[in-house]
């Protein structure tokens, strides 16, 4: 690990990476030893990870799987079938599956042939996957949702929202977004501050299985270039990655953008009930409407 | 010779080098992948010599 000036054996590593993601709990207080954690699991490496770790950490953390119907040789149930055998073989672990063609009619891919009209499939995606997250911690009575959004995840959304200046976005990105809203869950990001590289180590060294073709919809996206143009900076200058997200948040903490994050008014939506912005239905609903 | 793996592709370099030249040479950035041999992660600091195959693991995901 260059960035670090840190070279660690199978043994150590498998201590280190549970210990970095203790301190980012910790220092960002993301959450407490007795708090009850939903982890938002999609079959990949970084959120079988987190949930590995935040197991191991002693934390009382259940997975939440949310099937999506992505249709690419089955790409769902491939997923979903990674996060089962990961539940039984290491943990017997607690986790639920929410199935959105069974519940709402229409997997997403039936709906982005109908709704989409020139925008990408991972917003709507997106958009689905942060309902059902915050629906079920709600009703759960979870104190916080937990994903595993790593570094490079997060320098990538940091480049997209910095070279369009989206202040609002950039406002809102942060290790733990609090619930502003009784029905609006705690979201937090353990992993940000390790790299990608990080968690796929520790997912092979740990020996998990995960998914390991990308989603069939995220070919070419955007965030990915984005990743590849951060990679080359950090071959260059080993650190740059992290630095960029470590100077954001320093700058964001000194009230760089606290200008954007004034006003942002939420009321509940005429037929969920989930905490929205929008003056009848949330965004969520709208798209199962005519 | 050193095979080298990754997704449907294959390469076979000649001559002793280290992970992180083999991983230049079939022109991918080291950042992006991580190097397994007999099953094992490897750094990239490790040599390869005559005979070994090394996988390399894709580590970039989004969307």
């Amino acid at each position: 690990m260059r960035h670090h000036k840190l070279a660690l054996c199978e043994e150590c590593y498998l201590e280190w990476f549970p210990e970095q993601t203790k301190r980012a709990i910790e220092r960002y207080r993301m959450f407490g030893p007795r708090e009850k954690i939903l982890v938002a699991v999609s079959g990949g490496k970084d959120s079988l990870s987190l949930w590995d770790v935040l197991l191991r950490l002693g934390y009382r953390a259940d997975g939440l799987y949310i099937h999506l119907g992505i249709d690419g040789k089955g790409y769902s149930d491939r997923s979903l079938n990674y996060v089962e055998k990961f539940a039984a073989r290491f943990w017997g672990a607690s986790f639920k599956v929410v199935d959105v063609k069974a519940l709402y009619g229409k997997s997403i891919t039936e709906l982005a042939r109908e709704k989409l009209r020139g925008r990408k499939i991972c917003s709507l995606c997106g958009l689905v996957k942060r309902h059902e997250m915050n629906r079920l911690a709600y009703e759960g009575g979870y104190d916080a949702v937990a994903t595993g959004h790593n570094l490079d995840d997060e320098a990538a959304t940091l480049l997209g929202n910095a070279l369009r200046w989206q202040a609002g976005y950039l406002a809102r990105q942060a290790p733990v977004l609090p619930s502003t809203h009784p029905k609006l869950a705690r979201k937090v990001k353990p992993f940000c501050r390790l790299y990608e590289r990080e968690t796929a180590a520790y997912a092979i060294l740990r020996g998990i299985e995960y998914i390991y073709d990308e989603c069939p919809f995220a070919i070419g996206a955007t965030s990915i270039f984005y990743k590849e143009i951060l990679n080359q900076l950090e071959v260059h200058s080993p650190g740059t990655k992290l630095q960029f997200y470590l100077g954001f948040l320093r700058a964001r903490e000194e009230g760089l953008f606290s200008k954007a994050m004034e006003g942002l008014e939420l009321g509940e939506c005429e037929k969920c009930g989930q905490p929205t912005t929008a003056p009848k239905l949330c965004a969520f609903c709208r798209l199962w409407e005519s | 010779m050193v095979k080298v793996i990754y997704r449907d592709k294959e390469w076979e370099l000649k001559g002793r080098m280290t992970v992180r030249d083999a991983i230049s040479k079939v022109g991918l950035n080291i950042q992006a992948v991580l190097a397994v041999r007999d099953g094992k992660l490897i750094t990239e600091d490790t040599i390869l010599k005559d005979g070994d195959v090394v996988k390399l693991v894709a580590v970039v995901s989004g969307g």
